[in-house]
């Protein structure tokens, strides 16, 4: 018999918002939103930022966060419209019938009490298990979810086990009650890939083995298309596509939905070096004040003109720290930086003003790269005014011509950071760096806080602007995808050494390293079955070592 | 201006009333500050609204001018303590390193001793003078204004564009006074009001204590002092004061409030 | 040594530093500043052979060093050498009023600080309703008028108008407990309302950011009702905030005596110490001003210690 567990019908959601200088107002977030979800499947919720894919699945629990209120609609778990119940039945729904688990697995248990205590509560509270059972359930979804030492480790406080472990004792959290439904909101996004992947698995097998359904929500394509049967694609708070996860990956019927699947696959020539290189990094060797322990060990590498040297890797591999260093931020304990034909001095304050305009930097977040008291205008003049000593309509003429080639134009001129979507703030940064005339440009994470269409949109723009402006790009990314869509040559960076270094296509291609084979085996790729392929071939491997 | 929340018009009302009728004390006042009137403690009447206070000079005319001084000493001070607090705050968090440990460990130093007492200690040595006061004052608070500049400031300088703004070359002075003043300017502002509050409360304290404003000029902390035995026999002469100050206070917190919340609301976004 | 104890022995020692800096504060401040404490006692009219007299009387003549290292010796002994004005050893007058100044302190901290958590509880709880918006209402009024005020309005009203207390706070030996309460009633309610406003306000917000956490999002999506939330998840999580607030408060109490006192003409620490600063007697002020920073910065060590005590990375380290 298979009753419907989860029944939406037109769910609407709305929220309060706070605008700068007005009153506060209420608008919707959700427009009408339907659909069904049976006992053991899971419905992938799909958007970008904004799309409203958290707020529903919370909604599901009659639960809204924030300011956000539902204000329409019918939500039936189990044959009961939750919306209507009284708030002692929306009790028992919550981790009972209904579970949920969060991004941030660290922010979300208490830290002042350990693991098991918060992971059987739930079970306990509501009468499901004796403590005595509910304890040997939790050590039982430990073991099944992979991590070590399953007896012990629920002993532990939350900050002694490591982000990619909480995340799956959040899921042993959810699970222990033997909910009907799990709401997964984003588990996987904060972590590694590497990590990553390992998480997606166990999560996968503990759906397959417990039989629970489950609502599964993220922006990555290639990641829902591995756990989900169905997929709902969200925009805005409407839906946009509704169908199995075959059709919406292989026979998308929209074109926002055509948009997303073809995500990343920009095509990206090698380039191969012809001239002497703009940028030579010899023998790096770096540590943070105060700490013993080198975060780079002898890094070297070259950038040749109008090239872009990708470096990738995980946190903490020493990537971002490579950027502070060549820009001066960070000088290093060895080694040498030529730039240009010339010796860089280590320490900011002893280069040029050539040396500081001829190299110039993006970061990762748009929103703090830019003063929030400054116009676009003001933003991109200055470098204008300061290296090159522009004023008055000289200046504006080359601050319009910026902005049109980062495809904004003239009348964003006066508008404040604020007033910008994600996408317009990273370019404005582009053009405040291009202002100075660079001969090489760092990126550091410059799509990685940007949903993947408007990242497509910045790659491609970076990749036009290196042809106007023969300019190098220093990519730094933890993202492969990215790095397959805009790099000439790769530098491979774990735990502060360059592993693999080449040109792409020799970087990409095997025999590889073990961690770069572990790196490229774990980014999803948009296709089904992906997972248990891998999956498949490292028990292959393991077995034939 | 459109939107004024009425809490914020109100503050503002009473705020900007205080300050005239401190200006125009002179013009305002029936009768002069020390010139005696009337008998001891007379009661209202029309031609004293307040009555008389202990020694029968009229009491309407002594909290005007009595406002008047504490208002001007309790700006000065804040005035005061804005200047060296934020500017020596600012410098520590845009220099750091030993500069930055020394002053904000002498900052510490001089908070770890309870306001009111270390004024007492010192008060105890210098002739207690108007500008001592103000000096003494400001000098106590500019540590509190120091702890919060500092700490705005480095919460600002660790921005990335404060980072861009040093790798693009530019100096000091312009990354103080374009990156990190504009945006440190509206939690400080809001600040100033609960300071200057602070003051008009510690120099009513200290004068109510006697060791503030001296007589025969008049300070609201010093009319509960000479009026205090007067509460024994049921005469209220003395509370005056305090509705006085508690309007005053009240309405610069509405104010600073207001300040506070609207630029939130700038920086917030989405709140 | 494990890293809690470490943390707790640097704290007692920098709290320790910090009492010997400020006794060099204040020594310091009562000899560099302008003025001359023998100018002060004799008056302007003062011969030159009696000021000089008075100086060398005074040990004024010495270096500043020994003087400094001779009072801190005194000091760390319990000798706070002898008052000007009246030729007394200080610690022998001292010793009565500080205990009446603890007595007043203690009560008033009694009715405080149990009924400060309350009400920020209460805040919280209901948030944005009438109690929450009433509580912070009574906290700006309170605030916003100084102390000594508010001793004279509750005077006013309750000794003089209604006659439920007495307008003088005496207290003596001979009193018996039931006596010396009646008798502290309206400065130990004065004091309560002054640090009861910082104190809750503190404690709702100190309260407030838990419940903003994530992990009461958790408890709340676990289906737990407002009491499990607040008492499993938020309390042990709030209590280094709260006992924070507490100690600040208590530290504010310390000045907040002071001037009570002197409202109420109670014999205890704070109106001795007013007294003799308009006397101009500096080893009193001296002695008065380092035990007043001592209590305040103890109060201040005892915050530090506990919030380092209850957090549970420090706690159970990886």
């Amino acid at each position: 018999m298979s009753e419907t567990l989860l029944k939406v019908r037109d769910l609407k959601i709305g929220a309060t918002i706070y605008p700068p200088g007005e009153k506060p107002r209420d608008i919707e977030i959700v427009h009408g939103v339907s659909f069904d979800l049976e006992p053991g499947k899971v419905l992938g919720l799909i958007g970008e930022s904004g799309a409203g894919k958290s707020t529903i699945g919370l909604a599901s629990m009659a639960y809204g966060r924030g300011g956000v209120e539902i204000t329409g609609g019918e939500v039936w778990v189990n044959g009961r419209d939750i919306l209507k119940s009284g708030l002692n039945d929306v009790r028992k729904l919550r981790g009972g019938e209904v579970t949920y688990v969060s991004q941030s697995a660290a922010a979300s248990f208490n830290p002042a009490k350990q693991i098991m205590d918060q992971v059987i509560e739930a079970s306990v509270r509501h009468g499901k298990f004796s403590k005595k059972d509910a304890e040997a359930r939790a050590v039982e979804l430990f073991r099944k979810l992979g991590l070590p030492d399953p007896e012990n480790i629920g002993n532990r406080y939350p900050h002694q086990v490591s982000g990619g472990q909480l995340q799956r004792c959040m899921t042993a959290l959810a699970l222990c009650p033997e909910p009907d439904l799990v709401v997964f909101d984003e588990p996987t996004t904060a972590l590694d890939v590497t990590t990553q992947i390992d998480v997606l698995k166990a999560i996968k097998e503990a759906i397959r083995d417990t039989g629970v359904a489950a609502l599964y929500i993220t922006h990555d394509l290639a990641v829902v298309a591995q756990v989900s049967d169905d997929i709902l694609v969200l925009k805005m708070g409407d839906m946009v596509e509704y169908g199995s996860v075959d059709q919406i990956i292989n026979a998308p019927k929209e074109d926002y939905t055509r948009a997303l699947v073809s995500v990343r696959s920009i095509d990206h020539e090698e380039k191969t070096a012809t001239s002497e290189p703009v940028l030579k990094v010899e023998g790096v060797t770096a540590r943070y004040r105060g700490t013993n322990f080198d975060v780079l060990k002898n890094i070297n590498v070259e950038l040749h003109p109008g090239q872009t040297l990708a470096v990738v890797g995980e946190s903490g591999s020493g990537k971002s720290t490579l950027a502070r260093v060549i820009t001066g931020l960070l000088p290093p304990r060895a080694g040498n930086i030529h730039f240009a034909g010339r010796d860089l001095s280590a320490a900011l304050g002893g280069r040029s003003r050539e040396d500081l305009r001829e190299l110039q930097m993006i970061y990762q977040m748009a929103d703090t790269a830019m003063n929030p008291r400054q116009t676009v205008g003001t933003i991109i003049g200055r470098p204008l005014e300061f290296y090159f000593g522009l004023r008055g309509s000289e200046k504006r003429k080359r601050i319009v011509e910026l902005l049109d080639e980062i495809e904004m134009g003239e009348a964003f001129m006066d508008r404040y950071p604020a007033e910008l979507s994600g996408g317009q703030k990273q370019r404005v940064c582009i053009a405040r760096s291009l202002a100075a005339k660079p001969k090489i440009i760092i990126c550091d994470e410059v799509t990685s806080a940007l949903d993947p269409l408007v990242a497509d949109g910045i790659l491609k723009l970076l990749l036009d602007l290196q042809k106007v402006e023969d300019v190098a790009y220093l990519f730094i990314t933890h993202d492969l995808a990215t790095v397959k869509a805009i790099a000439d040559s790769i530098a491979v960076m774990y735990q502060g050494e360059v592993v693999r270094y080449g040109g792409k296509t020799d970087v990409l291609s095997p025999p590889f390293d073990d961690y770069t084979d572990l790196l490229l085996s774990s980014v999803p790729e948009m296709k089904l079955g992906w997972l248990e392929e891998v999956i498949a071939n490292r028990k292959m491997e393991s077995a034939g070592n | 201006m459109k939107n004024l929340p009425i809490a914020a018009v109100v503050g503002l009302f009473f705020t900007s009333l205080y300050f005239l009728m401190a200006i125009f004390a002179p013009l305002i006042a029936p009768y002069g500050v020390a010139e005696i009137v009337g008998g001891v403690w007379e009661p209202s009447s029309k031609e004293h609204l307040l009555g008389t206070d202990n020694i029968g000079r009229d009491l309407l005319s002594r909290m005007i001018y009595g406002g008047r001084t504490t208002i001007w000493i309790a700006t000065a001070a804040t005035i005061l303590s804005f200047t060296t607090g934020s500017i020596l705050g600012f410098a520590a968090a845009v220099i750091g390193g030993w500069v930055d440990q020394v002053m904000s460990r002498f900052v510490d130093l001089i908070m770890s001793i309870p306001t009111l007492i270390f004024a007492l200690v010192v008060l105890s040595v210098v002739p207690v003078t108007v500008p001592i006061l103000i000096i003494v004052m400001g000098f106590l608070d500019s540590t509190r204004v120091y702890r919060l500049a500092r700490a705005v400031a480095v919460d600002i300088n660790v921005m990335d564009y404060v980072e861009a703004a040093k790798l693009r070359g530019e100096g000091r002075v312009w990354v103080i006074f374009r990156e990190i003043l504009p945006n440190a300017l509206s939690p400080l502002v809001a600040e100033m009001g609960l300071r200057f509050i602070f003051a008009v409360l510690f120099v009513s304290t200290l004068s109510f204590l006697g060791l503030g404003v001296q007589p025969p000029e008049a300070d609201w902390g010093g009319i509960v002092k000479e009026n205090k035995d007067g509460i024994v026999y049921g005469i209220g002469a003395a509370l005056y004061p305090a509705v006085a100050i508690a309007t005053l206070a009240i309405s610069v917190n509405l104010v600073a409030d207001w300040v506070l919340n609207r630029t939130t609301s700038l920086k917030g976004g989405r709140g | 040594m494990s890293p809690i104890l470490k943390l707790l022995a640097q704290r007692i020692a920098l709290g320790l530093l910090l009492l010997f800096l400020v006794s060099i504060l204040i020594f310091a401040g009562t000899i560099i500043l302008p003025g001359d404490v023998a100018q002060s006692i004799l008056g302007q009219s003062a011969t030159p052979e009696a000021l000089a007299n008075l100086r060398a009387e005074l040990g004024l003549n010495d270096p500043p060093l020994q003087r400094y290292l001779s009072w801190l010796g005194g000091l760390v002994q319990g000798d706070l050498g002898t008052a000007l004005t009246s030729g007394q050893d200080i610690a022998s007058s001292l010793g009565n009023r500080l205990k009446n100044t603890l007595f007043l302190a203690f009560w008033a901290a009694i009715i405080s600080v149990p009924l400060a958590i309350f009400l920020g509880l209460l805040a919280v709880r209901y948030r944005d309703r009438w109690p929450d918006k009433l509580i912070s209402a009574v906290t700006l009024a309170s605030i916003s008028i100084p102390e000594f005020l508010i001793g004279y309005v509750l005077m006013y009203i309750v000794a003089v108008k209604l006659r439920w207390a007495p307008s003088v706070a005496m207290i003596n030996d001979s009193m018996s407990l039931g006596q010396k309460l009646n008798s502290i009633a309206l400065p130990v309610a004065v004091l309560t309302l002054v640090v009861l406003a910082h104190m809750m306000r503190m404690t709702r917000a100190a309260i407030l950011n838990v419940m903003q956490s994530a992990y009461i999002e958790t408890a709340e999506l676990k289906g737990m009702s407002m009491f499990v939330i607040i008492w499993r998840h938020a309390f042990p999580n709030s209590i280094a905030p709260i006992v924070n607030v507490v100690m600040l408060n208590l530290a504010y109490l310390v000045v907040g005596v002071v001037v009570v006192e002197v409202v109420f003409t109670y014999p205890g620490m704070g109106q001795y110490l007013v007294d003799h600063v308009s006397k101009r007697d500096i080893p009193v002020v001296q002695a008065c001003g380092m035990i007043f920073a001592a209590v305040y910065i103890g109060l201040n060590m005892i915050a530090d210690v506990v919030s380092i005590l209850a957090n549970p990375r420090l706690r159970h380290p990886k």
